[in-house]
């Protein structure tokens, strides 16, 4: 189980706003790490940081051992790191299916590859199967978060970043999602997620750390963080 | 209800049926069509219904007769105009799509088309070739070669001019394409006035054909001609040819699918790997290809140009993408078709019914831009825009 995706003390800034201050994180092959951290921690800014859409200022990003701070996102993407971004952001005038073609823009369509794929992805997502055709803005929260999830899986990544998969949804929505997002790593994909709703989240996340305007504060595997008694107070609303 | 699921993924994974694509391509301009005819519909009737109202006002002539005699050639005329702008204002559209703010380099971009047909027609007329150059290859010869020029120059802009900017304020984009216009204008103006071609170029062009007769209605003593002459028809078809392309181009396409994704959402379209830059120089390439071609047989049918022949026409396409919907592909194309019926229309029969008070073709721009104003009021997301919801 080696180590896929490192940051090392990571300074990233809005402006001048320093919303990064030195992020340390380790993803190794196989596993589900989750962020849990309050609004405005910094963990949007980590997965934007990840994904090159932001450019740290200081520290290093690496995958597969390789340095990626400086490289654009849309080659990120090509070395196997696709999230699902916060608010789910699918294209709304395009179909489902289009959506799932423009996660798959990075490989060739119409190969058996494609189609398994996409088959995949209507495995997990049965409903994408039955809305293939709609265009994603008419989709409801929870159907927009699978074709969030299953866009990203269509760029066939080594490493899933998903951000907020629980935002707005229903508690049963939330639980279905997350058995799912189980099923896609025992298939084979580290999953790096972000999460507000830290009992969910660290309920299937190996590893976890908690992370306090731009610092990781606390870090640990899943099951000790939510006995920790810090992390009772302040995420899982326990006295 | 598995089965059935199977079976399309299965036909989606590989090749999507004839049907889809062919309804991707022809549903926008089946879309066109009914535009076309219900303006020609509802216009000609407003017309008829003026005419009979109006008759008797005139001793001189019978207003009727006369409205019925020369609508055939309005709705031609219409039609001419309709695809011109069409044509246009899918380049301010696209652009507006991808980045938020209007391109008034356009028109000029438009302009150095109708130059590159008249400077082709001038070299072929200088090797003595052009007498017996094919029409039909010299038609496709100059589009081709006025969309390459123009696609190439509208690339380069961007590159230059607005690319550095994109992250500063709109205003600041909006000026440089304004400087951008003004530089066009007088650099193509220099380069004419120092070549053989002139201020005043004239587009010189093989026999083209003389006019078709379509029908002879026999209206009383007199018969109603429709005739199409050669250059508009050349301007109809080529135009309708374009818009085919391009709806393939867009809906059908990876690349059109990718467009469609930057325009709708820019950073989460590089999270898919799609290099948004290369995207952006694509959608300046493609307006400005078909702008640059709209110029070439703009220069083919009125066959006498100069450096700012772009800057009414740029600016009413832009009305065109408004009225249509800015940012909307299809809207572009149904906005230039409304306009140019309502503009010819106006030209032709503000006069008439007028008894001359009006004499129409200036007319024809108040009728245009009050259109602007309107729309700009109570319509500001034109006829086919869409009020669009992101759910949270």
């Amino acid at each position: 189980m080696g180590v896929l995706l490192q940051l090392d003390t990571v300074h990233t800034y809005y402006g001048q706003i320093h919303a990064l201050k030195g992020m340390s994180i380790t993803v190794n092959e196989g596993e589900v790490v989750t962020l849990i951290g309050s609004n405005g921690a910094g963990k949007s800014t980590t997965l934007r940081t990840i994904s090159g859409l932001l450019r740290p200022r200081q520290g290093q990003v690496t995958f597969k051992g390789a340095r990626i701070d400086k490289i654009p996102p849309h080659e990120i993407v090509k070395l196997g790191i696709a999230q699902s971004p916060e608010g789910r952001r699918i294209f709304p005038r395009l179909t489902v299916l289009e959506n799932l073609e423009m996660g798959a823009y990075i490989h060739p369509s119409g190969t058996p590859e494609y189609r398994n794929d996409l088959e995949r992805v209507f495995n997990l997502f049965p409903r994408l199967r039955e809305r293939y055709k709609q265009k994603g803005g008419t989709l409801s929260g929870g159907e927009q978060q699978m074709l969030a999830i299953g866009r990203a899986l269509m760029t066939r990544p080594s490493v899933l970043l998903l951000d907020e998969p629980s935002m707005g949804l229903a508690p049963v929505l939330v639980e279905q999602i997350f058995d799912i997002v189980k099923e896609i790593n025992a298939q084979g994909t580290t999953v790096l997620l972000v999460e507000q709703n830290a009992h969910m989240a660290l309920a299937i996340a190996h590893r976890g750390y908690v992370i306090q305007t731009g610092q990781i504060v606390l870090e640990d595997d899943a099951r000790a963080l939510s006995k920790n008694e810090m992390v009772q107070k302040a995420y899982l609303g326990i006295e | 209800m598995t089965a059935q699921g199977e079976a399309v993924s299965g036909s989606l994974g590989t090749r999507r049926s004839i049907t889809t694509i062919l309804g991707q391509i022809f549903g926008p301009l089946l879309q066109i069509f009914y535009f076309v005819i219900g303006s020609a519909v509802i216009l000609g009737a407003i017309v008829i219904i003026l005419a009979l109202l109006l008759r008797g006002t005139r001793d001189d002539i019978d207003l009727l007769q006369g409205t019925l005699i020369i609508l055939p050639q309005v709705i031609v005329d219409s039609l001419v105009r309709g695809f011109l702008y069409a044509m246009i204002a899918l380049g301010y559209t696209m652009v507006y799509g991808v980045l938020e703010f209007i391109n008034f380099a356009h028109g000029e971009i438009f302009m150095v088309g109708a130059f590159v047909s008249a400077g082709f027609g001038l070299v072929l007329a200088n090797s003595g070739a052009l007498e017996t150059f094919n029409p039909f290859a010299f038609v496709v010869i100059a589009v081709l070669l006025g969309a390459a020029v123009s696609g190439t120059l509208a690339v380069s802009i961007e590159r230059v001019a607005y690319r550095p900017m994109r992250n500063s304020p709109r205003l600041v984009l909006l000026i440089s394409t304004i400087g951008m216009s003004l530089l066009l204008q007088d650099l193509v103006r220099i380069i004419a006035t120092m070549t053989p071609l002139g201020f005043n170029a004239r587009v010189q062009t093989p026999n083209l054909g003389s006019a078709l007769t379509l029908a002879q209605i026999p209206l009383g003593e007199r018969t109603i001609n429709v005739i199409i002459d050669s250059r508009s028809l050349i301007f109809i078809l080529a135009s309708i040819v374009m818009l085919i392309f391009l709806n393939y181009l867009v809906n059908v396409t990876r690349m059109g699918k990718a467009i469609r994704a930057v325009a709708q959402d820019m950073p989460t379209a590089s999270l898919m790997g799609i290099n948004v830059n290369n995207i952006i120089a694509l959608t300046f390439l493609i307006g400005g290809a078909l702008g640059g071609a709209a110029g070439v047989l703009f220069g083919i049918r009125v066959q006498a140009i100069n450096p700012y022949v772009g800057f009414l026409p740029g600016v009413k396409a832009f009305t065109a993408a408004v009225l249509g919907g800015i940012g909307n592909i299809t809207g572009a194309m149904v906005g230039g078709i409304v306009l140019g019926f309502l503009e010819a229309f106006v030209a032709s029969y503000l006069s008439l019914f007028t008894a001359g008070q009006f004499a129409g073709a200036n007319y024809a721009d108040i009728a245009a831009f009050s259109i602007l104003i309107i729309i700009l009021i109570f319509k500001p997301e034109g006829l086919l825009g869409e009020a669009t919801t992101q759910k949270v």
